[in-house]
């Protein structure tokens, strides 16, 4: 498909869901988002604009154009940053992936000879508004990814953060290269691993033994809900080609009036707004609930090392050697584990405050959504049921 | 269910109307039965009452088809369709039972039954054909003997037989007539599109299915995310959500089974009317006329020799066998413009009755979309405040 040029307005809804980031400050001194977004063949290029009455920039107002790489090493840079075990690092956003759209468009230029022109008209339209639906969505999980950064009192003033947001040229950072993927690999194995003989721990602090046992069951029942409701609404996406497909082949036998189309475009909307609200809300927090669970796993980890380190100074004070350096090593760890575990409290709260309000919130507007659109739907067949039967 | 019980398809212009309503019969040593009351109200004279009642059986109205089928299919007249002994199968879905016990088939094959009596009924001709006014008056009928029903053959196959039909037209006539051309193209066209429209029910149906499990699915997942959930207003409303999936579950279910069973039932009787080849018997009647005329012409040549041969008696047979020839002609040509002009007024009838059906279809099928919306608000609307009890 041709490239797409999508302005994103500060107005249009749609653009904006922080639907999935509800307490976010719109604070004066720091405001992110992105003003324009374009879709090239292999790779899109995010235009993200800053607002800010902070010292540490140049200008009160400036953009940059990024790619998602770019936005994947401002992430990695974060987890990778030891200052900030502590926190839940805000989920990097996915990667955009139109393959399957594309693949559709594709299908459907194969197809071409098999239907009227009328016909493949109309499934282009609705395969181009899927595409750009998608389009949508990418510059949706970036923006918020920004967001989340900026809404934080401590990530908003990271110097790489302020690089990415400010500095005009390109920051040259490619993807992982195959070594550099399995490393990540073998790091995750050892993580998951390590997971396990962490979590086996017992907390003294009964709030973060809560947490763990909550999060490794809710993360997982969030997956499944995720993938579930993922696979119903692309059914119920088909479904909707498949009625429009239907519709044209009723027109030979009925004048069937233009209503009746209508309702099938509302139709397309219910699935659209179902993405947004359901699926992209748990996909969001299937993500979030994973930091949270890396957060809890940092914890874990520090709680180990302290734990060692006790061990190593009680074995180096026995055997009066080493003690200066085992009492070192043992206040470092101490310090570590206390400075994670007290942002960890706040933040795991924080977490459950966003997570609460993030649901009520689209929950709410989804139903809203499907109300009207019911009611839109029911309209226009009363009215077209009206017409064919007064045409007696 | 969604569908309600089936309206007789036809209320303008009709001198009698007919319904149906099934019961079971119970025999002493054999197995059980179900016997059909079929009910006239008419004005016209050539029935002795008003309004009366009679028992068939499904083998009965079998029988009442082949008669019609064998008196008035080869003089260009529409005969409706015989109703399917199985119900009306679509090749990739199965929807619903088959069982002869269950009450979905019943109402199935009384809705078939009645439809097929209603189009005899509307039928000028046929309504006045003494098969039909026994069928419909005599408390007595004698047993049919044999039923030619097609069971369970699929749409798609009488779709396909209908179309070698036309393909096999070997005779090649002189179409003079341009109506006859055109109605032909017409016809093959509407096979098409009536193709078209099984596959696109077949798909339709198969995708609302899919649909429905992975509703289901996803309702059963909300749940258990609920469960998991450790904030109460959150976790009651994730329950709610679930919950109101399930429910909408269950109307993909229902609607599906109305996109089926509306659709496949118009289908099925409209590719069995078009596989009627009315088309083919006026060939035949043509063709007949011209084999006439082609003897009539050896007559005429044989005579002609037989004029120098001095053989009179054989002269004599000749000259008779030309006047048995013109006369058969002369019949040929009579049955030719009778078949085409029965042709004409049944082509007529069957596009009118054809818009009609289809409406009444389409009418139903909205009535069907309608309900599933009202649900849905239903369950919304029962929804909203548990979404805004969130705290």
């Amino acid at each position: 498909p041709p490239s797409l040029h999508h302005k994103t307005s500060g107005s249009s809804k749609e653009s904006h869901p922080r639907a999935v980031n509800v307490d976010l400050q719109t604070d004066a001194t720091l405001q992110v988002d992105i003003s324009d977004a374009l879709s090239e063949r292999d790779k899109v290029k995010f235009t993200v604009h800053t607002k800010s009455t902070l010292p540490n920039f140049k200008q009160n107002e400036f953009s940059v154009v990024r790619q998602h790489e770019e936005f994947i090493w401002l992430h990695d840079s974060f987890v990778e940053n030891e200052e900030y075990a502590g926190f839940i690092i805000p989920p990097a956003p996915p990667r955009p992936d139109f393959d399957a759209s594309r693949e559709k468009l594709q299908k459907l230029g194969e197809g071409e000879g098999s239907m009227t022109k009328e016909e493949f008209t109309k499934m282009k339209q609705e395969l181009e508004a899927e595409y750009l639906a998608i389009f949508k969505k990418t510059v949706a999980m970036h923006e918020v990814f920004l967001c989340r950064v900026a809404a934080h009192p401590v990530l908003r003033k990271d110097l790489n953060f302020h690089v990415f947001l400010e500095y005009n040229q390109d920051l040259s950072v490619r993807g992982k290269n195959k070594k550099e993927k399995l490393e990540d690999f073998f790091k995750n194995v050892v993580k998951s691993a390590d997971g396990v003989i962490v979590s086996g721990v017992k907390d003294v602090d009964d709030f973060f033994e809560h947490e763990k046992t909550f999060l490794l069951e809710y993360h997982n029942r969030v997956k499944d809900a995720s993938a579930k409701s993922d696979r119903m609404i692309r059914s119920h996406k088909t479904l909707c080609l498949m009625e429009t497909f239907f519709l044209f082949v009723c027109r030979f036998f009925l004048k069937v009036s233009e209503l009746f189309e209508k309702t099938r475009k509302i139709e397309a909307r219910v699935a659209a707004d179902e993405d947004l609200k359901l699926a992209d809300l748990l996909k969001y927090y299937l993500r979030e609930s994973q930091a949270a669970k890396d957060l809890l796993y940092r914890r874990g980890r520090a709680l180990v090392d302290y734990e060692n380190a006790n061990k190593a100074l009680d074995k180096a004070r026995a055997k009066n050697k080493d003690v200066l350096q085992a009492e070192t090593t043992q206040q470092v760890c101490c310090q570590k584990f206390e400075k994670i575990s007290e942002s960890a409290k706040q933040e795991l709260i924080d977490f459950k405050t966003r997570r609460v309000a993030a649901f009520r919130k689209n929950l709410v507007e989804l139903a809203e959504l499907e109300l009207k659109h019911a009611k839109g739907n029911l309209q226009l067949l009363q009215s077209c049921l009206a017409v064919l039967k007064g045409d007696t | 269910m969604l569908i309600k019980n089936c309206e007789p398809l036809v209320r303008a212009h009709i001198e009698a109307q007919v319904s149906l309503s099934a019961q079971t019969i119970a025999c002493d040593g054999m197995n059980a039965y179900m016997a059909y009351k079929v009910t006239t109200k008419t004005s016209l004279n050539l029935f002795n009452r008003n309004e009366f009642t009679v028992k068939r059986r499904f083998s009965d109205f079998l029988g009442l088809h082949s008669k019609l089928a064998s008196k008035y299919l080869h003089i260009g007249y529409i005969v409706p369709p015989a109703p399917e002994k199985s119900i009306v199968g679509m090749t990739k879905v199965k929807v619903g039972k088959e069982d002869l016990s269950s009450a979905e088939f019943v109402e199935k094959r009384r809705s078939a039954l009645e439809r097929y009596l209603m189009r005899t009924v509307n039928h000028p001709a046929l309504l006045k054909d003494p098969d039909v006014i026994q069928f419909l008056e005599s408390t007595e009928l004698p047993r049919a003997v044999s039923t030619q029903a097609l069971s369970g053959a699929g749409i798609l196959r009488m779709v396909n037989k209908a179309a070698e039909a036309v393909n096999k037209m070997t005779i090649k006539m002189n179409e003079s007539d341009a109506w006859f051309e055109e109605k032909q193209q017409q016809f093959e066209n509407l096979d098409v599109q009536l193709r078209k429209l099984h596959a696109s029910v077949e798909s339709l149906v198969c995708h609302r299915k899919e649909l429905s499990v992975n509703t289901a699915s996803f309702a059963k997942s909300a749940a258990m995310l609920g469960n998991s959930e450790d904030h109460t207003a959150l976790s009651r409303a994730l329950s709610q959500l679930a919950e109101v999936e399930e429910k909408i579950d269950q109307l993909h279910q229902e609607q599906a089974y109305a996109d089926f069973y509306l659709f496949s039932e118009l289908l099925g009787d409209y590719v069995r009317l078009i596989t009627a080849g009315v088309f083919d018997h006026r060939m035949k009647t043509w063709s007949k006329w011209q084999d006439a005329q082609v003897m009539l012409q050896r007559k005429r040549e044989a005579e002609a020799k037989l004029q120098y041969a001095n053989k009179p008696d054989k002269l004599q047979q000749a000259k008779e066998e030309i006047k048995e020839w013109e006369a058969k002609v002369q019949q040929g040509e009579r049955d030719f413009e009778q078949i085409s002009k029965n042709i004409r007024r049944e082509v007529g009838r069957f596009e009118k009755q054809r818009v009609k059906d289809f409406k009444v279809v389409i009418i139903k099928y909205l009535e069907s979309l309608v309900h599933t919306q009202q649900q849905l608000i239903k369950y919304w609307e029962a929804f909203l405040p548990e979404a805004k009890a969130i705290a």
